[in-house]
């Protein structure tokens, strides 16, 4: 595993982000910020991007459930050469297949979301048909930790334990922020790591931008049981401008600031070393 | 001609259709004896998949199946389906597109004795605002099963909705149905009454006492509720001097406003009489007692007929 190559993607993703979401003046770049590290980890490095590029029946499938992070999966689906990088510039634009949310028909994207707490539960579905028809590919599904208050989530959570799935792992981006402030202040969410073990998870808590720590959790595979990964991250992670300001959650950049956060990233990747 | 219920018409044929087709799957949720699905359940286990009490999540893990090519029924109550996991239908079924199957059984005032939390007379409304979404509503056993199978040999995201009770046969063995194109149970020049689910049976009375009075009625079976067959309803509108319709659920967003849009946009407007469920909670009783109680009934469909007919 080359971590730097890694390190580097990501933060050269970031400013992909960044672009789409000063051109467009929309998007939510706090939270596509903090999980960037973590489709980095799927997209550059577990999963078989080739398989999905051919929609091969094998394939691993990725579901954002945390659907307002579009812009972050987009980048990656671009540079990937899901379509191509000049799309990119067509976000949120009228008549777009860029929404703010995936849309259903955008290659790479396995279903649409952006209401909260469905991501679970679709995943689940791939994931059972993925063992009846004995297929050995995985299910990934990123959520948010403001998320974790829906009542569907945890629908889900007591269904995957039942179900046994040990092909599905859920990821909690837990940046500790949502649109209105901190998580534990809008409705806690607790301690997310005792709550899923007590529904019948494998839960692993990690640092989520660190690719050594991250890696290796997300690769966790244990016999009958679904894996839950929470990765500890910083919503606006990369830039002092937007790091853990609830704001930044869809907040766009004045050009100030977007310089700012363009220097800052740059920086980022000039300091991965070579 | 026989007095099945539709669920359990349902339930039979989709077992037999699972021998052949192996990409049938059945969800369920804490609703097996509901849907009368035990038996799918006992034949075809590994494609049976119980969710408990948790509509939500049943409904998006079908779709999940569906996105890998099974043909998903997911099936319950109508009254929790249709609400409380309309989000689900909107959004991983219509909008998604998937190969999905609401199956709402016990609907409209099928709970009546169970009280306002167990009624579905708004989900005609609420289902037909999804786009991509086909809404089916059969009135007989043979109906039910004929549905049935045209939702496995199509792809795409539906909901069909069937009342718990045995009802009155109004179809024979071996009849053919085209989704999008209403059924004419009744010829008639004079009045057309359109109908759908349990009310066909009751619209048909209404034509029977409607002949005695030399009143010929055309009625009817709408058992596709989207996409509705406009032609049909254009045709009556050009035929017929009156159109009354007759629907288990709220006057509110369901077969009448439906078939009331395209009355209206039509070169050949003519006088309606929408026949339903009034805005407000209704009363506790068994089905029978409140489609008599709320005039879905043979003798409102007369009254109302001769009163547009003025006759
Ligand atoms: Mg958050």
């Amino acid at each position: 595993m080359n971590i730097r190559k890694l390190e580097k993607k990501a933060g050269q993703l970031r400013l992909d982000v960044l672009d789409m979401v000063f051109n467009s003046k929309a998007g939510h770049i706090g939270g596509s910020f903090s999980g960037m590290d973590i489709l980095v980890a799927l997209y550059y490095y577990l999963m078989d991007v080739g398989k999905i590029l051919r929609s091969d029946p094998d394939r691993d499938r990725f579901v954002l459930s945390k659907g307002h992070c579009a812009e972050a999966l987009y980048a990656v689906l671009a540079d990937q050469g899901f379509f191509t990088k000049d799309e990119l510039r067509t976000f949120t634009h009228f008549g777009t297949r860029l929404a703010e949310h995936p849309t259903r028909d955008i290659p790479g994207i396995e279903i649409a979301t952006g209401a909260l707490g469905h991501g679970l539960s679709v995943g689940i579905g791939m994931a059972l048909f993925l063992r009846a028809d004995r297929v050995p590919a995985h299910v990934y599904v990123l959520m948010g930790d403001g998320e974790q208050a829906e009542g569907s989530v945890w629908e889900a959570a007591m269904a995957a334990a039942k179900f046994g799935l040990a092909n599905l792992t859920a990821i909690i981006d837990r940046n500790r922020l949502q649109i209105s402030g901190c998580t534990e202040d809008v409705m806690p969410v607790g301690n997310l790591e005792e709550k899923y073990r007590a529904f019948g998870w494998q839960a692993l808590v990690c640092d989520g931008h660190d690719f050594s720590q991250l890696i290796p959790a997300l690769a966790t595979r244990v016999p009958d049981r679904p894996v839950v990964v929470i990765a500890e991250t910083i919503k606006g992670r990369g830039s002092k401008v937007m790091e853990n300001i609830a704001e930044w959650h869809h907040q766009i950049p004045t050009a100030t600031e977007y310089q700012t956060i363009k220097a800052d990233l740059e920086k980022m990747i000039q300091e991965v070393s070579p | 001609m026989s007095k099945v219920s539709c669920r359990k018409a349902f339930s039979a044929r989709l077992t037999e259709l699972a021998r052949e087709d192996q990409s049938i799957f059945v969800l369920a949720t804490d609703s097996r004896g509901s849907v009368t699905i035990g038996g799918f359940a006992a034949e075809h286990p590994d494609r049976f998949i119980e969710c408990g009490i948790a509509e939500q999540n049943a409904v998006a893990i079908a779709a999940g199946l569906a996105k890998s090519g099974k043909t998903v029924f997911v099936t319950g109550p109508a009254c929790f389906l249709a609400a409380r996991a309309f989000e689900q239908v909107k959004i991983d079924v219509a909008y998604n597109k998937t190969n999905v199957k609401v199956i709402g059984v016990s609907s409209g005032v099928s709970y009546g004795p169970l009280g306002g939390t167990h009624t579905s007379t708004h989900d005609y409304a609420g289902m037909r605002a999804l786009p991509n979404l086909t809404v089916l509503a059969p009135s007989d056993n043979v109906q039910a099963a004929s549905l049935t199978e045209y939702l496995v040999r199509t792809n795409g995201p539906a909901y069909m909705r069937m009342g718990r009770g045995d009802v009155e046969g109004i179809y024979r063995d071996g009849e053919q149905f085209n989704v999008g194109v209403a059924k004419e149970v009744n010829k008639g020049s004079d009045i057309t009454i359109i109908a759908c689910g349990e009310t066909v049976w009751h619209a048909l009375q209404a034509a029977g006492k409607l002949e005695k009075d030399a009143i010929s009625a055309r009625v009817l079976d709408m058992f596709t509720i989207k996409p509705l067959d406009e032609a049909a309803v254009r045709q009556a509108a050009r035929e017929t001097r009156a159109i009354i319709t007759l629907e288990e659920h709220s006057l509110f967003g369901g077969l009448g406003e439906a078939v009331a849009h395209i009355v209206v946009t039509s070169a050949t407007p003519v006088p309606m009489r929408i026949i339903g469920f009034p805005d407000e909670e209704l009363l506790v009783g068994r089905s029978a007692e409140l489609f008599a109680h709320y005039g879905l009934s043979a003798d409102n469909v007369v009254a109302a007929a001769k009163d547009l007919l003025e006759v």
